[in-house]
């Protein structure tokens, strides 16, 4: 068996001293694809025709494809527009843009950059989560090194095109990683989701057309620039292109983030990770980030990690965010704390959202302190029911999603914990 | 009820408001900026910081209270110099978090949410602060510390005076 190797493009090459430097992003082919747009004056349509061919898709948990996205936005060219990173990655079991934005952040600042000049954006905002203090440095330090070099700015290399760049720090609140909730928060309001439509491409930032991407999204569109969309493509599988970042958390021997081709098997991830600590069994793995349905052990094992994979598995890819647990786990535990989170995370906005968090968390903790009854499970699913697709973001769906999933897979479990069954 | 913002805050805090407020079409914008230096040199956000930031950014004083009371980072009771969070959540619970706050608890004699009596810290159990990778972990003013052990908690509470 050969052995398995991450492949970089959105993480820096091991082992570089610095690589956050604009020196070190330089050594490695950094802004060359921007100084060459810029020089050539590169048509607009060009640079969204070769994200389109690459296959990259969303990496903030949708999987939307980047160049159509991108290809929404109005072609006349009057009137402000903004390109919008981001980074208010809040998803339990994701910590992957931390550490681009740590280690990488000039990639982010030249793909926000190509992606600014393709939609005809002169302004870019980076929202990244209040909580993420070094990697919100390193991104403001990036900022100075890529403006006192020339990269960011009016006219810039005399080329007439100008583009603009600034962080904004969140403050502490999951929503705000819905793009619409961001927007909100970047203008100053509560981070409360907008009904949708109008979208972004028409009314984003400040009520001017707006593209937001992901912060991963926008990392990998410097290299595929430079390098072309087939080489991009051909890392990944059909309908997946180029590398993902999975963040491997839980009870693995060496947790982190990997970036590996789309399309690995969960095994050969769960090798790279170390397998599982103390030589346990799997139980079970949410392969996404805490809102997509968790998926068996036997059922992953078979499964390749990339958009179709995870689906034809009942549940999703999301950020790539890896929870694994081993043959000890709780689920009822591991449930009523996911049903916490989205509790206590709720904006308040749609009733089913706001009063169906706090019903599922407070049924799931009655179950574990023995206090539950035969109707609860049922009256679980049904409220769950209720809430998905109910509500104007899909934080409705993520409350979803787990209830159902554990209920689904780890039933007996439940079932276990209810005093009636055990006496039956 | 309006204040004299320079009464309010520092020079220094009015000045970065201004470069912040620079970046945005709105003055709005720059409310969550605005909020986060003025509580860096007061502790917290009391009724006179709402005001105050309102004043400078000509915003209703709701529109600044709601952003203060939306947002986990603001607080809108005095807390301790360091506020300490523990992440609690998933990643960090299969990997003892339990029992890092509940020693976390016993070392500052506090219960979770509670201030220590010297006005150090404050503990709070947190939601996921995206460090997964080195669960279990906190945060302790801008500070990550991951891979916990009970072990190492007075090392690390000792830099904080």
């Amino acid at each position: 068996m050969s052995p398995i190797c991450e492949i970089r493009v959105c993480l820096p090459p091991e082992g570089v001293d610095s690589p956050w430097t604009l020196a070190s992003y330089r050594e490695r082919g950094g802004y060359q694809a921007w100084e060459r747009v810029l020089r050539n004056q590169t048509p607009r349509e060009e640079i969204i025709e070769t994200i389109k061919s690459s296959g990259l898709r969303g990496r903030g948990g949708a999987g939307f494809p980047t160049g159509l996205k991108l290809s929404f936005m109005p072609r006349d060219g009057v009137g402000q527009k903004y390109i919008v990173c981001n980074s208010d990655e809040s998803e339990p079991g994701t910590f992957k843009d931390r550490d681009i934005l740590r280690f990488n952040p000039h990639q982010v600042i030249e793909g926000m950059a190509l992606a600014g000049y393709a939609i005809g954006a002169t302004v870019g905002f980076n929202y990244i989560r209040g909580e993420y203090y070094e990697p919100w440095q390193r991104f403001e330090a990036a900022l100075a090194e890529a403006r006192e070099a020339g990269l960011l700015g009016d006219d810039l290399m005399e080329s007439g095109i100008a583009f603009e760049l600034h962080s904004q720090r969140g403050a502490g609140a999951y929503i705000c990683g819905e793009e619409t909730a961001l927007l909100e928060s970047l203008e100053g309001k509560k981070g409360q989701p907008r009904f949708k439509p109008p979208f972004p491409a028409q009314v984003g930032a400040f009520g001017k057309p707006t593209t937001v991407n992901n912060t991963e999204t926008l990392a990998s569109i410097p290299p595929i620039v430079r390098n072309g969309p087939d080489w991009f493509a051909k890392i990944g599988v059909e309908n997946s292109g180029g590398t993902k970042i999975y963040s491997v958390s839980g009870h693995v021997n060496r947790p982190g983030n990997y970036e590996v081709p789309m399309g690995i098997p969960f095994r050969d991830l769960l090798v790279l990770a170390g397998g599982v600590q103390e030589g346990r069994a799997l139980k079970a793995v949410i392969p996404g980030g805490s809102s997509v349905p968790v998926v068996p052990a036997d059922t992953i094992m078979e499964c390749t990690m990339d958009y179709d994979g995870l689906a034809q598995a009942g549940s999703a890819l999301g950020a790539g965010s890896v929870i694994v647990m081993d043959e000890t786990t709780c689920m009822v535990e591991v449930l009523e704390r996911i049903s916490y989170f989205y509790f206590v995370e709720s904006c308040g906005q749609c009733t089913p959202c706001r009063e169906g968090t706090g019903w599922l968390y407070r049924m799931i903790k009655r179950i574990r302190s023995g206090a539950g009854t035969d109707e609860d499970l049922d009256r679980l699913k049904s409220v769950a029911d209720r809430i998905e697709g109910r509500t104007i973001c899909a934080l409705g769906d993520a409350v979803a999603w787990p209830v159902q999933s554990f209920l689904k897979h780890f039933r007996h479990e439940f079932e276990a914990m209810i005093p009636s069954r055990e006496a039956a | 009820m309006t204040v004299e913002p320079g009464a309010i805050l520092s020079e220094s805090v009015l000045q970065k408001i201004e470069a912040e407020a620079g970046k945005y079409p709105t003055r709005r914008a720059a409310v969550k900026s605005a909020l986060r230096y003025a509580q860096a040199e007061h502790g917290w956000i009391n009724e006179d910081v709402v005001s105050a930031v309102a004043e400078v950014l000509n915003l209703e004083r709701i529109e600044v209270f709601e952003v203060a009371t939306f947002y986990d980072m603001f607080y809108t009771r005095p807390v301790g110099r360091f506020p300490v969070r523990v992440c609690t959540n998933v990643s960090c619970l299969l990997r003892g978090a339990d029992g890092i706050m509940d020693s976390l608890c016993e070392r500052l004699d506090v219960e979770a949410g509670e201030t220590t009596a010297d006005g150090r810290f404050t503990v709070f159990p947190a939601e996921c602060l995206g460090a997964c990778g080195g669960a279990p972990m906190m945060s302790v003013a801008d500070d990550y510390h991951e891979n916990l052990s009970a072990e190492d908690l007075d090392a690390i509470l000792e830099r904080y005076r």
